[in-house]
């Protein structure tokens, strides 16, 4: 039932998968909004069922056995919550179906197609292929590519307001004749966003008008200056809806029992950490690695970047994280190493069975040793978009990606950011917290001090829809209920010959307790510290080491804890392993014993 | 949280496993002698359909027809004439819609002195597609090629869609793959092993096996696939393959599994997966059953959404009666869970490729060695000895 003020008091949300659509719901319990049940069943929108609501029935059912409280009636959703039955609102996320798969165009590769690509990786879509003036390909090879491909929508931009328009015309024109029809939905027109030069809208009218469902919206670029992602991402999501999701198996019903417009699953992921980020005010880093793709995300003094590594993943792409990193790169995080043709095997195995899990111990330190490098290639890809605009003014809004051409300042201080999330099965379900912990430190190799936390069950885009129309809740929810802080890590920043001081430490407890200690170059160090405790430290590094106040300069902390505790890392930044491939396991043994990494 | 709520949210080092999930594990693929399979026959683009409903057709039947556009090429004119765009069509030789010849000029400038003249030339041959004002650039459209649509299977049209394609039937027997690379062929089947355990050695490939879809055991290496391609065969259907012969064979890594497109000069289906595997026995003595029939296979593959497994068809040359590739009841019955019997395959380490019979299904979570909790099965092997695994590592062999 609605509360006293018709506050909500119970609220259900799915997020459609590519392969599993999850369900939870969310209830009012003593003031407080908490996830409180969940279901999953098999996603629907492929044949024989060709109906995504099956798969979202069945979710809902589960939940329903589970809670004991009625929310369906036959294959309607109750609303509102009435007596124990019923819910007051039903959102969902999707990216069933390879998700919203774009193309963006712009003039100049550095900027108006900068922006574009921006523009649609915050809209929460995967950029197939950035299209520009000066991309170096010659116009034949670029109208192959636009026909090759199958988008769901093209995003055209180019051109600042009263600029030239002949260059944003001519890609208006590849794109009329290379006559690209959209993936889903052969007989539809393709949707074309024309985000531009306004005066050259009629022009881009008479060329795209005809041949292409061609909308019009403010430029995202009306001077060099300045960015104007909203209007252009506004109009993403609508297409999205009207185009992509509305031809999806079963959609066009679906959307009818929703609350809020359906968000594509990396746009509403994005939601909740800016959000989470502003009201907090941390710098956050996070990830989703998924089967085939990985997302970045970062909110950094308030600026909110995602890209999406389409091709990094941990089953149907584990294959190329493999080709991407190098097989020597995979090897270097064994202690047991395994012959070439046995990995690759093992590697293609997975891919080929991506819902297979690992039973023995080497095959979990494989998947996590792949993990590693996945993790590690999409921060760089995220760390070469995540750069600011030099001396420019911005204007950006929430989900709006950006990055600005060579010469901007990197966003991904190391040092700044307070928080890294992780979410994905991999992250997620590690057989221990302290894997999941060490994988994220030994990927992304964080500065200073930096807490870090896992996404309990991946209920992220189901908090971000909700956020939309329910920030309380899905704020609530995300804090209680969707994190499980791991707890922090002090890493500091330099090298040195093994055995060498690398920082001496101070810690008094919140019970008193005191413990000091000092750790040598390429030591690790795991000390208890639960979830919620909070303590004071105090570390001083010796002269060649940094731990975020300068080298040799001592800093006051005040850490938090997790389920794994309180990492202490020596072992350098970069991290320092082993050069001699024979002498690494004994090295990696050493890390893994410190922090109870594997069972004995 | 209280105590009160029941959830599903896992603890550390579970799997996250529903009621709707329980019966967690892979669906097999399907090796079947008998079955009804329909492939839907599309053109890429709106074009004509060759065939009516009922027409019986050959898998080299063409179904349907229609001629791709052809290649855009664009000519910056204003560019090469020195002249603005608004002015571009007063210098043109050739107007949309007329045809031209490679080298032959399409515009031109008129100066005072003759020998200043520059002519524009034509690319390529093909028509003039449309001429830019704003952008003075020129686009021209190599001739359309037309595409013919196979029908891929022996068997009768069961539904056109017209300007599309069809729907083409035939009563099989049908084997799926687990990977494959390659596209569509059809030949005859040729065994070439005398068991599933056996790898299709060079030597094993001999003359005759030409224009074959020839059947291995449990591996073929890179010296095969020399052989193979050396002496014309058509496919090649084996129990696995390494990784590092495959990278040899298309000389890239594949990064992600979409495939059929590969030319290497045959279709490779594998049936179990990566590393040396025996082809499963029922596998293996269904296709050596078929020895000497005509068949259709692909190469392609797709692991994620909408998934496509490579195939083996071969038609038994009857007319159904029950149409569609999978009645209800064999869907239902592939959604229907694990049985204490049922005959299972393992799919990953330490027992992958192994094949045995489910001898029992605790419910509750049990710990595996590395330290996740996961539903899991018992099984027990050739030999009497039981194992446990868990039920995300196994496939049903399908009855």
């Amino acid at each position: 039932m609605s509360g006293p003020s018709g506050e909500m008091t119970a609220i259900l949300a799915t997020d459609c998968g590519s392969t599993t659509t999850k369900a939870i719901l969310i209830q009012k319990v003593g003031g407080e909004y908490r996830q409180t049940f969940r279901g999953e069943a098999p996603t629907t929108v492929e044949a024989p069922f060709d109906d995504v609501t099956r798969g979202v029935l069945n979710a809902i059912q589960e939940v329903e056995e589970l809670s004991g409280r009625r929310i369906l009636e036959g294959e309607k959703i109750l609303t509102p919550a009435e007596g124990g039955r019923g819910v007051d609102i039903y959102v969902s996320t999707s990216s069933a179906g390879g998700g919203l798969q774009m193309m963006v165009a712009g003039v100049v590769m550095a900027m108006t197609a900068e922006s574009a690509q921006r523009c649609a990786l915050g809209a929460g879509a995967i950029v197939m292929d950035v299209l520009a003036s000066n991309d170096g390909r010659p116009a034949h090879e670029k109208i192959e590519r636009i026909r090759q491909l199958r988008p769901d929508m093209i995003l055209l931009s180019g051109g600042t307001d009263s600029g030239t328009i002949s260059h944003v015309v001519e890609l208006a024109e590849y794109i009329r004749a290379a006559d690209p029809k959209p993936r889903l939905g052969g007989s539809f027109k393709l949707p074309v966003i024309f985000a531009g030069n306004k005066d050259a809208r009629n022009r881009i009218q008479d060329i795209l008008g005809d041949r292409t469902a061609l909308v019009m919206t403010d430029n995202i670029r009306p001077v060099l200056e300045r960015e104007n992602l909203a209007p252009a991402r506004h109009k993403i999501h609508e297409l999205f809806l009207e185009h992509v999701m509305a031809q999806a198996p079963g959609y066009g019903v679906l959307i009818g029992w929703t609350g809020a417009p359906i968000m594509p699953t990396p746009a509403a992921v994005g939601l909740i950490m800016e959000q989470a980020a502003r009201q907090q005010g941390l710098n956050l880093l996070g990830v989703d690695i998924g089967g085939a793709t990985t997302d970045v995300f970062s909110v950094v003094d308030g600026q909110f970047t995602r890209t999406v590594s389409a091709n990094l993943g941990m089953s149907y792409s584990i294959s190329n994280v493999l080709t991407e990193a190098g097989l020597e790169k995979i090897q270097r995080w064994l202690a047991l190493l395994l012959p070439e043709q046995d990995m690759r095997d093992r590697i293609k195995n997975k891919m080929i069975r991506p819902t297979t899990i690992p039973q023995t111990q080497q095959d979990l330190a494989l998947e996590q040793a792949v993990a590693r490098e996945a993790l590690r290639l999409a921060l760089e890809q995220h760390k070469a978009l995540a750069v600011g605009l030099k001396g420019v003014q911005q204007e950006r809004t929430i989900a709006d990606a950006f990055e600005q051409g060579e010469g901007g300042k990197s966003l991904i201080d190391l040092y700044r950011i307070d928080l890294i999330i992780g979410s994905g099965g991999i992250l997620s379900h590690a057989p221990r917290r302290v894997q999941a912990m060490m994988m994220m430190i030994d990927a992304y190799q964080p500065l200073g001090l930096t807490r870090l936390a896992v996404d309990s069950i991946f209920m992220m885009p189901q908090l971000g829809v909700l956020s939309q129309v329910n920030e309380r809740a899905a704020t609530e929810v995300f804090l209680k209920d969707c994190l499980i802080p791991l707890g922090s890590c002090l890493a500091a920043e330099g090298q040195a010959k093994p055995g060498e001081p690398c920082f001496a430490y101070t810690i008094r407890f919140g019970d008193g307790r005191e413990e000091k200690g000092s750790l040598c170059f390429g030591e690790l160090l795991r000390m208890e510290l639960v979830a919620g405790a909070v303590a004071d430290l105090q570390a001083e590094p010796s002269r060649s080491f940094d731990l975020g106040a300068g080298k040799g300069r001592a800093v006051s902390l005040k850490v938090e804890g997790g389920v794994v505790g309180l990492i202490l890392d020596a072992r350098g930044r970069p991290l320092s392993l082993h050069k001699d491939p024979s002498e690494r396991p004994a090295q990696l043994h050493a890390w893994a014993k410190a922090v109870d990494l594997y069972p004995e | 949280m209280s105590s009160e709520f029941r959830t599903r949210n896992p603890e550390p080092g579970t799997r996250n496993i529903g009621v709707s999930m329980a019966h967690s594990y892979t669906p097999g693929l399907r090796v079947t002698p008998r079955t009804v399979v329909r492939k839907r026959r599309i053109l890429p683009i709106p074009g004509q359909v060759l065939v009516r409903e009922g027409q019986a057709v050959t898998a080299g039947t063409v179904i349907a027809q229609t001629d791709l556009p052809g290649k855009v090429h664009t000519v910056n004119v204003v560019n090469l004439l020195g002249i603005v765009p608004e002015e571009i069509r007063r210098y043109m030789l050739k107007r949309e819609g007329d045809m031209v010849q490679a080298a032959e000029p399409i515009a031109e400038n008129r100066p005072f002195i003759k020998w200043l003249k520059t002519r524009v030339p034509a690319p390529i041959t093909g028509t003039v597609e449309s001429v830019s004002e704003v952008t003075g650039q020129v686009f021209l459209r190599e001739p359309p090629k037309p595409l013919a649509l196979s029908a891929y299977l022996d068997g009768h049209v069961v539904e056109t869609f017209p300007g599309q394609g069809a729907s083409v039937e035939t009563v099989c027997s049908l084997v799926q793959g687990i990977f494959g690379v390659g596209g569509e062929a059809v030949g005859t089947i040729a065994v070439a092993v005398a068991g599933p355990e056996e790898v299709l050695t060079p030597e094993r490939i001999v003359e005759s096996h030409r224009g074959t879809i020839l059947i291995g055991g449990s591996l073929i290496g890179r010296d095969g696939f020399a052989r193979a391609k050396h002496v014309g065969v058509c496919a090649i259907v084996v129990g696995g393959i390494h990784d590092l012969d495959l990278k040899e064979l298309l000389g890239r890594d594949l990064g992600v599994a979409i495939t059929g497109t590969e030319q290497v000069g045959f279709t490779l289906i594998i049936t179990e997966g990566f590393g040396r595997i025996a082809m499963a026995r029922k596998t293996f003595d269904l296709l050596a059953s078929k020895a000497g029939r005509r068949a259709s296979c692909s190469g392609a593959t797709q692991i994620r959404a909408g998934v496509i497994r490579p195939e083996v068809i071969i038609p038994l040359g009857e007319r159904s009666a029950v149409s569609g590739q999978r009645s209800e009841k064999e869907v239902s019955k592939a959604g229907g869970g694990l049985k204490v019997g049922d005959q299972i395959r393992i799919i990953r380490e330490p027992h992958f490729g192994r094949i045995c019979r489910v001898s029992d299904l605790p419910a509750d979570l049990r710990l595996l060695p590395t330290g996740s909790k996961a539903r899991v099965l018992e099984a027990e092997l050739d030999d009497g000895e039981r194992i446990i695994v868990p039920r995300a590592n196994v496939e049903l062999l399908e009855a």
